[in-house]
């Protein structure tokens, strides 16, 4: 396996594989979350701008697990699993946290300019697909997609 | 990762100097230097310096609206400046480009203050 000269990262069958992290459930660690996924995003060969976004949404989707499924307790964990394909790059989080309740998610109108309820929406932006899994044990697994063939320079 | 935050005296107000991230765990910090802004008496302006920020999640936004919304309370302008592309991208994202007031520079941002 290597990252060296922006290869992908592969085993020796030239199949992804997926690059995890782990990292407990306080806001100091969305840095890292962040600075782990920049080169991987920019490896998948997504546009700058995409790139950006696509970092965003994890990053809100994580500060949405700190705050809704561990309730601001920074002693939680939330493991992260990043698989890039020919097809698809796709992000999954899991968390032990309380499960998703999946009836009161969803993004605030943007006309309603107030602080707050933007994390949703920034989610949305960057993907093509969002699924919450709440039949895995504990907690929540969401995965993030985004198709390849939207990859623009 | 920490957000470095610095104040500066300008005109008939004060501008706000903001470097690093501003996500959830920097936007309380934030939060309270711009507290320390509005304790300020007779201020009839804020600038917030942007130029060292380069990413900015939903946090940080919803800090700045709020701040938006203490100026107009308290019936100061506020304006930002020196938005980075990656910044940028996040006000466009929340459709917030037209509402907030954005130089280029400081110097276009505190003319006529």
């Amino acid at each position: 396996m290597t990252q060296d000269s922006g290869q992908k990262i592969a085993h020796a069958e030239g199949q992804a594989v997926p690059v995890s992290l782990i990292v407990p459930s306080h806001p100091r660690y969305l840095y890292v979350i962040r600075r782990t996924l920049h080169p991987l995003v920019c490896d998948a060969g997504f546009s700058r701008k995409d790139a950006r976004r696509i970092i965003l949404g994890v990053d809100e989707a994580c500060a949405n697990i700190i705050k809704h499924a561990y309730g601001g307790d920074p002693k939680g964990t939330i493991i992260m699993s990043v698989m890039d394909d020919a097809e698809r790059f796709s992000v999954r989080l899991k968390d032990f946290g309380k499960k998703v309740d999946r009836t009161k998610i969803a993004p605030r109108a943007l006309d309603d300019i107030r602080p707050g309820g933007l994390g949703t929406h920034f989610m949305q932006a960057a993907f093509d697909s969002i699924t919450y899994d709440t039949e895995q044990g504990e907690g929540t697994v969401l995965t993030l997609e985004k198709k390849k063939q939207q990859v623009t320079q | 990762m920490k957000v470095e935050i610095a104040t500066e005296k300008i005109g008939v107000g004060w501008m706000l100097v903001l470097k690093g991230d501003v996500d959830m765990n920097t936007s309380p910090d934030v939060r309270n230097g711009l507290g320390e802004v509005f304790k300020q008496a007779g201020s009839k302006a804020l600038v917030i310096n942007l130029s060292g920020v380069r990413y900015m999640d939903s946090s940080g936004i919803a800090t700045l609206v709020e701040a938006m919304q203490n100026c107009m309370k308290q019936g100061m302008k506020l304006r930002l400046v020196e938005l980075s592309p990656s910044v940028r991208d996040v006000f466009e994202l929340a459709r917030l480009s037209s509402i907030f007031e954005i130089f280029p520079t400081v110097n276009d941002a505190t003319a006529g203050l």
